[in-house]
């Protein structure tokens, strides 16, 4: 086949690459540019273009690079920006994956005549019962990413290829260093690719909105502590609320936005005030057919799996019930369903705000 | 190069003249005596440079005191800009299609950058509005650069018209010249002739890369940017490249003495070229009329077509071609030549320059029309296909 290999110039990517062409596979390697502000993480600076690149020539495959950053301002960072103003906790690398790697890469691969897109995520091509394709969790349980690679469902599944899902890490690495890449040691990247560590977060947004203050309250109402920008809140936040030390830990429980003209509040209180009975999840996206029922929800890249019953509610939003009461998860979030062995990605979708404002 | 390959990417880099290889190796093997030392080593080196330059001087048409050898184009135009207002202060003025290698200093120096016209040529109103609202302002503008070729779309540039508006509107302005893509398709002693400095870069013409030239005029000084050993007359210093100065001297003899006969076989390829392209390719555009174009460059847009796919499919097929001017990691950058010719985004992005030079044959150009005109259907065909199930 003639695969399309997303290089970011990490291992993994060079590994997947190595692979398919050790399959017998004509290999081209791709890096996609998508962001053409400062960056010093992930996949989008001159220096990781350059290990790909080099990655490449070692492997003796042909590497090209695509300026995808118009698609990238247009469907991750404005969106990440708007989600933040409308007090959303937004996840930009699940949006990359949908629109830039797994939509504009795809149909840029298929217009250049290649069988298949493959990128080096530790996540597995399945079969289903059914003998359509479904997304598996990576064979390295620890480093899964099946998580942010959740929309890739069975018509989606059938041009791409996740040769690295198959190892653990520490295969990988040990594959790339008898490669002799010099990527082999690099570090897995973190956080958000197109925000510098220099700046963080705050920085990114403060130059691209305006922050509101917001004053932070117990459950009675009473002022505890006030924070620059509610924007930057997130549900179940404890540190850098302006809270005395000493006390009890307290978690932000609710956020009221711009209640009778007032200032927005930020509400905190205990552990226990942060547990849910269950969320309603729009967008979802199904593997296959929609299969509700008892499953297990992961709500963020690497957290555990949690049993619950998920019904869907019509409109493309499902309501999750948890088994136990568990904290809230912010709106804005992704969460995952997993079937009952914790191997298959049924589907999945992004937590909505309540309906009704909480009030305890 | 792999003789299969179909290059039509002159403008980024030509073929080395073979002359200039042959010139080059005893310099580069037996006699690499420094020029600058007193022994016989040395002085044997020394007079290759001496007469290198006297071979430059020739063909640009100045005396051998007013070339200065440098290490690529970009050094020759920073040195010109960069060099100017570190040593008589002043505001710099560019037209806003130059190569990044005269627009970014001047940018970075708070210098003006001045409209170009629908065919990338510097606007003379423009110019004239720009240079005297420096004055205006209480300013002074002390150099004004002007490309003589530009190296996207190939369109040449009036430079003694240019140098009328600077010589009446800014007196003591020093007029620079990047004349990079214009050393094998226009008389270098003309250009010279109405300018105060002049860039060349060795590899555009069939001499190695890592060499350029700016051509300074007597009593323009322009403060260097590497200071050392006082080499080119304390105005670059640096260990002389003997073989890169001598096989710039052979190539740029040698680009000179073909040039006529050069502008008229290039020209009827291009001619061929464009024409095959537009009667096959119903959605070409040729992007500047060709008159105003040198020989060697045919622009062509394909609106609707986003170049990065096609020259992919162009690479596959083995023909080299290049879009606008590609950032460091490689990927395609939108042409800022593109975007001040007021060329609008969707056509931009299906911006294609194939660039003809001294080793492009007939069958070149007629592989080449057969490898786009197949490519861009290819990639129509797919548009119009996915806009049909979308």
């Amino acid at each position: 086949m003639k695969v399309l290999v997303g290089m970011s110039g990490g291992v993994d990517s060079s590994v997947a690459a190595a692979l398919l062409r050790d399959a017998g596979h004509e290999v081209v390697g791709v890096t996609m540019r998508l962001w053409g502000g400062d960056s010093d993480t992930g996949c989008c600076s001159v220096s990781d273009v350059d290990d790909a690149r080099r990655a490449a020539q070692q492997l003796g495959v042909e590497h090209v690079v695509f300026n995808f950053s118009d698609d990238f301002d247009r469907h991750v960072v404005g969106p990440y920006v708007d989600a933040h103003r409308n007090g959303r906790t937004p996840n930009p690398c699940i949006e990359c994956n949908r629109h830039l790697k797994f939509d504009r890469l795809v149909s840029r691969a298929e217009q250049l005549g290649f069988d298949a897109v493959a990128t080096g995520h530790h996540a597995r091509v399945g079969t289903h019962v059914d003998g359509s394709f479904r997304l598996e969790r990576g064979a390295d349980r620890a480093k899964d990413q099946s998580y942010v690679l959740h929309m890739l469902d069975a018509q989606a599944l059938k041009g791409v290829l996740l040769p690295v899902g198959e190892f653990t890490k520490d295969e990988v690495r040990s594959m790339a260093s008898d490669l002799g890449l010099r990527t082999a040691a690099k570090p897995d990247s973190q956080d958000v690719c197109f925000i510098p560590t220099t700046d963080g977060r705050r920085g990114f947004l403060e130059s691209r909105m305006s922050f509101t203050p917001a004053r932070v309250v117990d459950r009675e109402g009473v002022e505890v502590g006030e924070v620059p920008a509610v924007e930057l809140v997130t549900l179940g936040q404890r540190r850098g609320l302006g809270l005395p030390g000493g006390g009890p830990v307290r978690y932000v429980v609710g956020i009221e936005h711009s209640v009778d003209h007032d200032a927005p509040r930020v509400i905190v209180s205990d552990a226990q005030d942060l547990l849910t009975v269950g969320e309603r999840v729009g967008s979802v996206v199904w593997a296959g057919d929609p299969e509700p029922g008892q499953l297990l929800v992961q709500t963020s890249a690497h957290g555990d799996p949690i049993p619950a019953e998920v019904s869907m509610v019509g409109g493309g939003s499902v309501d999750i019930r948890w088994t136990l009461r568990q904290p809230r998860v912010a709106p804005g979030q992704s969460v995952v369903f997993y079937d009952p062995s914790d191997r298959w990605v049924v589907g999945g979708g992004i937590v909505e705000p309540p309906a009704v404002p909480v009030r305890l | 190069m792999d003789p299969d390959l179909v290059y039509l990417d002159h403008a980024a880099t030509t073929a080395p003249r073979r002359v200039a290889l042959d010139e080059m190796r005893p310099w580069a093997e037996s006699q690499f005596g420094n020029p600058s030392g007193s022994h016989r080593a040395a002085r044997i080196a020394r007079r290759a440079v001496d007469e290198a330059r006297d071979r430059v001087a020739d063909v640009i048409g100045v005396t051998s005191g007013e070339v200065v050898f440098t290490s690529c184009g970009t050094e020759s135009d920073n040195f010109a800009i960069a060099g100017t207002v570190a040593a008589v202060g002043g505001t710099a003025v560019c037209s806003a299609a130059e190569h990044h290698a005269v627009l970014d200093p001047v940018t970075h120096l708070g210098g003006v950058v001045v409209h170009v016209g629908s065919d990338g040529a510097v606007d003379l109103d423009a110019l004239a509005g720009s240079l005297q609202g420096v004055s205006d302002r209480g300013g002074r503008v002390s150099v004004v650069s002007v490309m003589a070729v530009n190296n996207e779309v190939g369109t040449v540039t009036d430079l003694a018209a240019v140098a009328d508006v600077v010589r009446r509107l800014a007196p003591d302005a020093w007029l620079h010249t990047d004349a990079v893509q214009a050393a094998c398709w226009r008389d270098l002693r003309a250009i010279s002739a109405v300018v105060d400095m002049m860039s060349l870069s060795a590899h555009k013409f069939g001499g190695p890369k890592g060499m350029g030239v700016l051509m300074v005029r007597d009593g323009v000084n322009p403060h260097p940017l590497l200071l050392g050993g006082g080499q080119e007359r304390g105005r670059r210093s640096g260990t002389t490249d003997v073989a890169g100065v001598v096989g710039t001297a052979a190539a740029l003899v040698a680009a000179d003495a073909e040039r006529d006969h050069e502008v008229a076989r290039v020209g009827a390829l291009r001619d061929r070229l464009i024409d095959g392209i537009t009667s096959a390719v119903e959605i070409a555009v040729e992007t500047v009329p060709r008159a105003s174009t040198v020989p060697g460059v045919a622009h062509l847009c394909f609106p609707g077509i986003e170049n990065e796919a096609l020259l992919f499919l162009l690479d596959q097929d083995g023909l080299c071609a290049s879009a606008a001017s590609a950032c460091a990691s490689g990927a395609m950058e939108p042409s800022h030549v593109l975007a001040a010719m007021g060329v609008d985004r969707r056509t931009a992005t299906g911006a294609l320059r194939l660039s003809l030079g001294h080793t492009t044959t007939v069958d070149d150009i007629e592989s080449a029309i057969s490898i786009i005109s197949a490519a861009v259907a290819r990639l129509v065909d797919i548009a119009g296909r996915s806009r049909v199930d979308g």
